[in-house]
């Protein structure tokens, strides 16, 4: 019991740092960092200001008013990127009305790649600090209309609770793969046939399966934006490059369960893969090939892996999706890049490196931070200490209290 | 034979058929194994003990010994120095076989959702042996699991409980001595799937409604046979106490007492009624596992085990008093209404109190193959509330507690003498995302080596797909 009066009053200690106004001044000392071949630096300090990253060295020293946070020698990351997600456009999956990560029985016949979910956002979803307090800064936030050949257009969102937190070009969800092919008309093909059909309406005449506003959408995605496939299995991702390459996107792979067996491809396209590298059962005649190594196999063909969970509320499992990478082969600072860095470099997002002059979105972490068996012990957004508050500590923190005199109610952590 | 004993046998006969004879019965039988000496590893016993550089010897398809004991003349050695070794896993709450893998609609067989109470089917009928999860399962350790039916209606039919062999026909995995499960379900699926085709149930008022309804069913239906036995008893005794050598008496008693009508659903229930066959129970919230538990005093049976239980640490303490299992998930939640409240700490909480039986269960092809990790999500996130669970406290989430909210206790679940050899060496501490199973025994049967090609099954399913790809 003592250890929680500890770490309680701990815990206490940070929060009233957060409430003051001077917080986006932080001077972090005592971390470990992870350099790019793998090693760690250890007694790094990290001066941050104005929400900044201002200096990073050895012995640093702050003005007196800046609060100091001892990282105790743990490890230091980036803030880590949650996967595609409907974070904030779906409070519970199964009640409809909390949900708007997609469409459906809209009144017209065409597609709509200019649905937009940013528009439906919603920072103040309980999912929002559930996910960042697991050391969660950012997500790629999808449409996921998917019985429709284009999903819609979404793109990076920052855990910061700000209502326009978006950063990073706008990425197009095409679905590629059997998994919608009885809504478009009962073949993959029909896939093809729409996005070529669309791509020949964006670039002038008459309009019959997108509408004006969706020419300007797919015009403006195609030439800056980022085209995201769904496709699990090897003969759709080479269609997807295929399409890639004759209309010079930018595009990204997510699923590829199969992805393995057209590394090559993959990799000399320049074409990066979001996976869920748990993914190892043949969940369909889409993804016979699925296997734990994917990811492995994948980068040392030299492809560009991230990660997804394919869990919105659950989000952060995608920390544990990347940890059995690892244990299957893949480097463990390329999975730490796939977790902090590369997303945002794919989506044209900041640059999220621990570097001077960049952002401070960072997490403390109790111990390697691909293990189940370490957390989030503080997370930085924007400089700022985050509370490490949510909707699921506040629970946990009411029922906690073994026989309390008075019902739980008036018990308000 | 006499007329009398003919038919003292056949009345014999007709009992038996309802009280004792077990339909598709058990055909597991052990692979074949040899004796196998375990050396030096680091074990969790499964009954909250921790051995440091501990041999065991499996023999006979049992745990022979632990620690020291007499070595028979020729014996495996496998070295597990710096290795782990834990009781075989079990995951009480998986639908392989009933939901396999490829999940195609002409594979959908876990839900017979035709009607609210359908507990006249089995789970086991459904099951596809080949299904590909069950090897995968068996690369993460599971060594027994029971596959319920899903949660669509209230009462969803018989669960049955397998060990984790490849097999041609589900009877060669059924656990001998296992008893069914009952599969049932609280709130949200069964009034949604029958609301919204606007029959009953469609309110949570309206599944308990209809659940006392099927227990008053089931108990008439006990009271007749009860009844008829005893009329029968009675003839039998009065014929043996008379002169009844041409056994008219019998003949009478015969003639006057039918047996009441088999009822497959009544059979299921009054087994639940009279703990015969055990109650899991899926439900969510924390007021509802209470209803729950009134219901079940006012039937006088026992719910076994609550599954999925996402609001269980609401009521950790009344769950430790009434002997109910919680089998729960680490961390998931949010998808529907009833899984809102769902914390991190909640197999934590629920293992907290004395007498408790905490369970991390899967409902997952893919959870299933890694209990460990999800057991050491829990660990991790009590610690951050000052909560310190050893790995030998752990380890009992995924085997022993899992084996008695099956009723298997008393076979497998520890590292125990006597026990059924079902045993998983793993690389390191099992938990840790980094920890794999490096083999794995089922009855003493090496049937998963990590290292050894040779012994790691493939299902008939997988067997020659994509070799255009592999050339």
């Amino acid at each position: 019991m003592r250890t929680t009066i500890h770490k309680v009053l701990l815990t206490l200690a940070l929060g009233v740092v957060t409430s003051t106004s001077l917080a986006q001044d932080l001077l972090i000392t005592n971390a470990q960092l992870l350099s790019q071949n793998g090693s760690y630096n250890a007694n790094i300090d990290i001066l941050i200001e104005d929400g900044v990253i201002a200096e990073m060295g050895v012995g640093l020293e702050a003005s007196s008013n800046t609060p100091v946070l001892d990282a105790d020698g743990k490890p230091v990351t980036p803030a880590f990127f949650a996967g595609l997600t409907v974070s904030g456009l779906s409070d519970v999956e199964l009640v409809s009305e909390s949900v708007d990560s997609g469409y459906s029985d809209l009144f017209t016949d065409t597609m709509h790649p200019e649905f937009d979910v940013r528009v439906a956002y919603n920072p103040h979803s309980s999912i929002v600090p559930i996910t960042r307090v697991e050391g969660f800064g950012y997500a790629l936030l999808a449409a996921t209309s998917r019985d429709h050949t284009l999903s819609g257009t979404g793109g990076l969102v920052r855990f910061d609770g700000g209502f326009g937190s978006f950063e990073g070009r706008d990425v197009l969800f095409v679905s590629a793969g059997g998994w919608s092919g009885d809504r478009v008309g009962g073949s993959r093909a029909v896939h093809w046939m729409l996005l070529e059909q669309a791509v020949a309406e964006s670039k002038g005449g008459d309009l019959e399966i997108i509408s004006r506003q969706g020419r300007e959408t797919l015009k403006r995605v195609m030439k800056d934006g980022v085209v995201l496939f769904h496709a699990e299995r090897a003969a759709d991702i080479m269609q997807a490059l295929r399409f890639i390459a004759d209309n010079r996107l930018r595009g990204v792979i997510a699923g590829a369960s199969e992805g393995w067996m057209v590394a090559d491809a993959l990799a000399s396209a320049s074409v990066p893969v979001i996976i869920n590298a748990l993914d190892n059962l043949p969940a369909s005649f889409d993804s016979l090939g699925a296997r734990l190594d994917n990811a492995a196999l994948l980068h040392s063909a030299g492809v560009e892996v991230m990660f997804t969970s394919n869990e919105t509320h659950n989000a952060r499992k995608v920390r544990q999706v990347a940890g059995n990478a690892v244990a299957n082969g893949l480097p463990h600072e390329v999975a730490i890049a796939a977790m902090t860095t590369t997303p945002a470099r794919v989506f044209g997002g900041q640059d999220r490196s621990l570097r001077v002059g960049n952002r401070a979105d960072l997490v403390i972490w109790g111990g390697d931070p691909l293990e189940v068996n370490a957390v989030a012990k503080q997370v930085v957004i924007n400089g700022k200490l985050d509370s490490m508050r949510s909707r699921q500590t506040l629970l946990r923190d009411r029922y906690l209290p073994e026989s309390p005199a008075m019902p739980r109610a008036y018990i308000k952590p | 034979m006499t007329l009398r004993t003919r038919l003292v046998g056949a009345l014999a006969l007709s009992i038996t058929a309802y009280v004792a004879a077990e339909p598709f019965p058990s055909q597991y039988q052990a692979l074949e194994s040899s004796p196998t000496l375990i050396k030096n590893a680091t074990v969790l016993t499964g009954t909250g003990e921790r051995l440091e550089q501990t041999d065991v010897l499996l023999r006979d398809g049992q745990i022979a010994w632990v620690g020291e004991g007499e070595l028979p003349a020729e014996v495996e050695v496998v070295d597990a120095t710096g290795r782990w070794l834990t009781p075989g896993i079990i995951d009480v709450h998986s639908h392989l076989g009933v939901y396999p893998s490829p999940g195609v609609d002409a594979h959908s067989d876990g839900n017979e959702a035709t009607a609210p109470v359908t507990a006249e089917v089995w789970a086991e009928h459904s099951v596809w042996p080949q299904d590909p999860g069950f090897n995968r399962a068996l690369a993460g350790g599971i060594t027994s699991l029971q596959i319920l039916p899903g949660s669509a209606n209230l009462f969803g039919g018989r669960g049955v409980t397998l060990k984790n062999i490849p097999a041609t026909a589900y009877q060669a995995m059924k656990f001998p001595g296992a008893p069914h499960g009952l599969k049932m379900a609280c709130g949200e699926n069964p009034k949604r799937v029958y609301g919204d085709r606007n029959s009953a149930p469609s309110t949570r008022m309206g599944n308990l409604a209809a659940y006392r309804t099927a227990w008053i069913k089931a108990q008439k239906y006990i009271r007749e046979w009860e009844e008829y036995e005893r009329k029968i008893a009675e003839a039998s005794k009065t014929s043996s106490e008379s002169d009844d050598s041409d056994g008219s008496a019998m003949a009478l008693a015969a003639a006057l007492n039918k047996p009441p009508t088999r009822d497959l659903e009544l059979e299921t229930l009054a087994g639940a009624l009279k703990g015969e066959i055990l109650v899991h129970m899926h439900c969510y919230r924390a007021d509802e596992m209470l209803t729950i538990l009134d219901m079940a005093d006012e039937f006088g049976y026992k719910v076994g085990t609550f599954h999925h239980g996402v609001e269980a640490y609401k009521i950790a303490d009344r769950l430790a008093e009434n002997n109910v299992c919680g089998a729960l998930w680490a961390d998931w939640w949010g998808f529907k209404m009833e899984a809102y409240d769902g914390i991190q700490e909640n197999i934590a909480l629920v293992d907290r109190p004395q007498n408790s039986c905490a369970i991390v269960h899967s409902d997952s092809e893919e959870g299933i193959q890694r209990l460990n990790q999800e057991a050491a999500k829990v660990m991790a996130r009590a610690d951050v509330v000052g909560m310190d669970i050893p790995p030998e406290r752990a380890i009992r989430w995924i085997t022993a507690n899992a084996a008695k909210s099956l009723g298997i206790l008393d076979k497998t679940g520890t590292i125990t003498a006597g026990k059924m050899a079902d045993v998983v060496i793993w690389n390191q501490n099992p938990f840790s995302v980094y920890a794999k199973a490096d083999q794995v025994f089922v009855d003493g049967a090496l049937l998963y080596d990590r290292s050894d090609a040779s012994k790691q099954p493939v299902s008939d399913f997988e067997l020659g797909q994509l070799l255009e790809a592999r050339q």
